[in-house]
C-alpha cells in the first residue's frame, strides 16, 4: 500500500465529529454554515477514496500504528467506498435543505446532532474491528433518537423511546454476539477472525452469529421488526426522516452484509431464505400500508419499510461475485437518494399547504412543480423504472433470480415496483387535483425545492452512470 | 401482551438461557492471545497498566468514539427537553446534607485528581476520575448548592466538549504526522495524561450533566388547560 | 469450573433475564432497567470469558469499560425520553 500525503479514510471521521462539536460550542440553532462547508471537504475525500481504490485496490489504515488484532483496523474496499459515497452525497444537498428548512421552522441542536450522525455513520462504513462497529452502531442509534425526538413533541418522544428501546434491545444482542465470539477466538478483529471461522464452527459462534444478526435486523426494521420505523420516521422534522430513511437503516444492512461475506460466510446459507422471505413479506405489507396511508410522511416511511425488503431478497441469490451483491448495494444507493428526495418534498410540501395530509394536497401542483417534479424522480426509482438507479438494482436482481431458476421472487419484485407505482400516483393524483377556495399556500425556500429536485434527479439518472458504481464494487 | 405470548416470550428467553450456557461450558481454547501481544508492546504504550494501555493507546480509538458517545447522549438530552421548561430553584437544604457536601466534596475532588494520576499505573485513569467528580456535582446538587441545568451557557459547552476536542486535536495532529492516534513511543505518557486530564474534567462536566438535565422539574402546568403533568 | 465460566454463566442468566424484561415489562422504567440488566449480563460475559483459563485478560476489561459508559449514556437518554413523556402533553402545538 502506497503511503498518501492525505489518507481519506482517518478524515472522514475526525471531520464530522469535528464540526459537530464546534457546532456545540457555537450554541443553540447555529453551525449550518460550519456543516455545509464539512460535508463540502467529505464529499472532496469520498471522491478521492473511490478514485485512490478504483486504481490501488482496498486501502487499510492502522489506528495507532498497531494493526490487529492488538489495535483497530479500518478498511475502504469498494463497499464501503460505495457506502462512503452515498452518505457524503445524500448529506451535503440535505444539509442546505435543512438549512432552509430551519429558517421556517425553529430547532435547537439540529447540527451537533446530524454531525455525530454521520460521523458515526462513516466511521461505521470504514471500522474493521466488531466490538469498534459496537461503538459505531451505539452513536448512530443516540444521534437518531436525538434527531427523531427533537423539537420536545410528546408523540415524537413516544416514538423516540420506542425506537431507542428497540435499538438498545437490538444492540445488546449484538454485544452478547461480539462477546461470544471474543471467547471462541480471542479476537474481534474481522480480518483475523474470517480465516478462523471454518465450516463447522462451535455452537458458540452459530448463536453469536443468530444473536448479531437478530439486533440488526431489528436496527433495519426487517419484518417483524419493523413496527418502530413508521411512527418515529413518519413523525420527525423532514430533514430528520430523510436522512433517516435514506442512511441510518442502510447501516445496519451494511453490516448484515458485511458479516455475511466475511467473517460468517461458512454460516450464512442457513438464514438467507428466512431473509429472503421476510424480505417479500416486507415489500408486500409495506406497500400495502402506505397505499392506506392518510398523512405524507407516513406514507413515505411505509415506503421506506417496503423498500428495504428489497435489501433482503438479495440474500438467498447471493454467490461471491454474482449480480446479487451488485443489486442489493445498488438499490441501497438508489433508494438512499430517491428516499431523501421523496422526504425533502414531502417536507416542502407540507410547509407549502401548512398540513400534512394527502387531501391537503390539493392544487400544490402550480405553487411548487418543481418539488412534485421531484417527488415523481424519486417515484421513478422506487418503481424501477429506466434509467433509474431503481431500474438497475431491480433488473440485476431479476436477473440473478433467474439465473438460479426462482422465478416467484421475480414476482415479489413486480409486484412491488407496480404498488409503489400505486402509491406514488396517489400521490400526484392529489397533487393535480383543482385546489379548494379556501387553500391557502405558503411561499417556500427555493432552496428547499431545488435540493430535493437535485437529489431525486440523481437517483432517477444513477441507472446511466451504474457501470462505474459497479466498478467500484468490485474493488476488494 | 396476553398469557399466550408472555408464556412463549417466557419460554423463549429460558431456552436461550439455556443454550448459552451449554455454548458457554463447552469452548474450545482461544485462537488468538492478545495478553501476549499487549505484554509485549506495553513498554511502548507510554502507561504501566495494561487496561489503562489498551483503553488509551492499542484502542484509543474506541475511547475517542466512546466520549461521543457521552456528549452525543447528553446533547440528545437537551434536544429532547419541552421548550418552555424553567430553569428550577435547587432544592430545599438539608443542613446535614450541606455539612456532608462541605467535608466530602473537597475529598472527593481530590480523590479524582489521584485516580487520574493512579491511572498510569494501576486500575484508574480518567473515566473513574470523571465519575467521582460527577458524584461530587450530584451531591452538592443534592445539598442545594448547584442548580439544575436548562440550558448550558458557554463557558459550560466548553467545559462539556473541551475534553473531547482535545483528544480530537491531539489525534488530528497525529493523523497529520502519520497514523491516527498514533503516539511517539518516547512522548505517548505526557500525550495520554494530557488527554486524560482534558478528558477528567470534560467526562465530570458530561456525566453530572446528565443528571442535573434530568433533575429539572418539569413547568408546571397551564392555567385553565392540559393534563397534570406526573414527574 | 472455574470463577470465570462462572461470572460468565451469571452473565448469561442476567442477559435472558433482562431481554425477557423489556420485551414483557409495560413501563419505561422497568425496561430501560431491563435493558440495563442484558447489558451487565453481556459484559459479565466478556469479563468471565476473558478469565477462563488463569490469567487476565485486559482487552476484554477495556471494552467492558467502553460498554458501561455507552450504556450509561444511553440510559440517560432513555430516562429523558421517559421522563419527556411522563410529563405529558401539555405545552404541544
Amino acid at each position: 500500500m502506497t503511503e498518501a500525503i492525505l489518507d481519506p479514510l482517518p478524515w472522514l471521521i475526525v471531520l464530522p465529529l469535528a464540526w459537530a462539536s464546534l457546532a456545540f460550542l457555537l450554541g443553540e440553532g447555529r453551525g449550518g454554515r460550519l456543516a455545509i462547508a464539512g460535508l463540502a471537504a467529505q464529499l472532496a475525500l469520498a471522491l478521492l477514496l473511490a478514485v485512490q481504490i478504483m486504481a490501488q485496490g482496498a486501502r487499510v489504515h492502522t489506528v495507532g500504528g498497531w494493526g490487529a488484532p492488538l489495535g483497530i483496523d479500518l478498511l475502504a474496499d469498494g463497499l464501503a467506498a460505495a457506502m462512503l459515497l452515498l452518505t457524503q452525497a445524500v448529506a451535503l444537498p440535505l444539509a442546505v435543505y435543512a438549512r432552509a428548512y430551519f429558517s421556517a421552522v425553529h430547532q435547537t441542536h439540529f447540527w451537533p446532532l446530524a454531525g455525530f450522525l454521520l460521523a458515526a455513520l462513516n466511521a461505521l462504513f470504514l471500522s474493521a474491528d466488531l466490538f469498534n462497529l459496537y461503538v459505531t452502531l451505539e452513536l448512530l442509534s443516540l444521534a437518531a433518537v436525538g434527531l427523531v425526538a427533537l423539537g420536545g413533541k410528546t408523540a415524537q418522544a413516544a416514538a423516540a423511546l420506542r425506537y431507542l428501546l428497540v435499538s438498545l434491545t437490538a444492540s445488546g444482542a449484538y454485544l452478547m454476539g461480539v462477546a461470544l465470539i471474543y471467547g471462541v477466538y480471542g479476537s474481534v478483529s474481522l480480518a483475523t477472525l474470517a480465516p478462523l471461522v471454518g465450516g463447522d464452527p462451535p455452537l458458540a459462534v452459530w448463536l453469536a452469529a443468530g444473536l448479531m444478526l437478530v439486533g440488526l435486523l431489528a436496527k433495519t426494521a426487517l419484518l417483524p421488526f419493523h413496527f418502530w420505523l413508521p411512527p418515529a420516521h413518519g413523525g420527525a422534522a423532514a430533514p430528520v426522516s430523510a436522512l433517516l430513511s435514506a442512511l441510518v437503516v442502510k447501516a445496519s444492512f451494511y453490516m448484515v452484509l458485511r458479516l455475511s461475506l466475511g467473517v460468517f460466510s461458512p454460516l450464512a446459507e442457513m438464514a438467507a431464505w428466512s431473509l429472503g422471505l421476510l424480505g417479500a413479506a416486507a415489500i408486500l405489507w409495506g406497500s400495502w400500508r402506505a397505499l392506506r396511508a392518510i398523512r405524507i410522511k407516513m406514507l413515505v416511511a411505509w415506503s421506506t419499510v417496503a423498500q428495504l425488503g428489497y435489501l433482503f431478497l438479495i440474500f438467498p441469490l447471493l454467490t461471491a461475485d454474482g449480480p446479487a451483491l451488485q443489486a442489493g448495494v445498488m438499490q441501497a444507493v438508489a433508494h438512499g437518494l430517491a428516499k431523501a428526495a421523496m422526504f425533502a418534498a414531502a417536507g416542502v410540501l407540507m410547509l407549502s399547504t401548512g398540513r400534512d395530509n394527502l387531501e391537503g394536497l390539493a392544487g400544490v401542483a402550480n405553487r411548487a412543480p418543481v418539488t412534485l417534479f421531484a417527488f415523481s424522480l424519486a417515484g421513478i426509482t422506487l418503481m424501477g423504472l429506466p434509467p433509474s438507479g431503481g431500474f438497475l438494482a431491480k433488473w440485476l436482481l431479476i436477473e440473478a433470480a433467474l439465473a438460479q431458476g426462482h422465478w416467484p421472487w421475480v414476482v415479489v419484485i413486480i409486484s412491488g415496483g407496480l404498488l409503489a407505482a400505486a402509491y406514488v400516483f396517489k400521490v400526484l393524483c392529489q397533487a393535480f387535483l383543482l385546489a379548494p377556495r379556501s387553500a391557502h399556500f405558503n411561499r417556500v425556500p427555493r432552496a428547499m425545492e431545488w435540493t430535493a429536485f437535485l437529489l431525486a434527479a440523481a437517483s432517477a439518472l444513477l441507472g446511466l452512470r451504474g457501470v462505474e458504481l459497479l466498478e467500484l464494487l468490485a474493488v476488494g | 401482551m396476553n398469557a399466550p405470548a408472555r408464556l412463549a416470550v417466557v419460554g423463549f428467553a429460558l431456552a436461550l438461557a439455556g443454550v448459552l450456557a451449554a455454548a458457554v461450558l463447552d469452548l474450545p481454547a482461544a485462537a488468538v492471545d492478545l495478553r501476549a501481544a499487549v505484554a509485549k508492546k506495553l513498554s511502548a504504550s507510554g502507561v504501566e497498566h495494561p487496561v489503562t494501555a489498551v483503553l488509551l493507546n492499542f484502542r484509543g480509538y474506541d475511547t475517542l468514539l466512546e466520549v461521543a458517545v457521552l456528549l452525543l447522549a447528553l446533547l440528545g438530552m437537551l434536544a429532547v427537553a419541552k421548550p418552555e421548561a424553567a430553569a428550577p430553584a435547587p432544592p430545599a437544604a438539608d443542613p446535614m446534607l450541606r455539612t456532608l457536601s462541605s467535608v466530602a466534596v473537597p475529598l472527593m475532588i481530590l480523590a479524582a485528581g489521584y485516580l487520574l494520576w493512579a491511572g498510569a499505573h494501576r486500575p484508574g485513569g480518567a473515566f473513574q476520575a470523571g465519575a467521582v467528580l460527577a458524584a461530587a456535582a450530584v451531591l452538592l446538587h443534592l445539598a442545594g448548592r448547584l442548580p439544575a441545568w436548562a440550558s448550558p451557557s458557554r463557558v459550560l459547552r466548553l467545559g462539556l466538549a473541551g475534553g473531547f476536542l482535545v483528544f480530537l486535536s491531539v489525534a488530528a495532529i497525529l493523523l497529520a504526522q502519520g497514523a491516527l492516534l498514533r503516539y511517539p513511543p518516547e512522548h505517548a505518557g505526557t500525550l495520554i495524561l494530557l488527554i486524560e486530564a482534558g478528558l477528567t474534567l470534560s467526562l465530570g462536566l458530561i456525566l453530572a450533566g446528565l443528571f442535573l438535565v434530568l433533575a429539572r422539574r418539569p413547568a408546571p402546568p397551564r392555567a385553565g388547560g392540559g393534563e397534570e403533568g406526573k414527574s | 469450573m472455574t470463577p470465570g465460566l462462572i461470572y460468565a454463566l451469571t452473565g448469561v442468566a442476567l442477559f435472558a433475564l433482562g431481554l425477557a424484561g423489556v420485551i414483557l415489562l409495560a413501563q419505561a422504567l422497568r425496561r430501560i432497567l431491563a435493558f440495563n440488566l442484558m447489558g451487565s449480563g453481556a459484559f459479565l460475559v466478556l469479563v468471565g470469558l476473558a478469565q477462563r483459563d488463569g490469567g487476565v485478560d485486559p482487552a476484554p476489561h477495556a471494552m467492558v469499560l467502553t460498554g458501561i459508559v455507552v450504556a450509561v449514556a444511553s440510559t440517560a437518554l432513555a430516562l429523558a425520553l421517559a421522563r419527556r413523556l411522563a410529563a405529558g402533553g401539555h405545552g404541544d402545538d
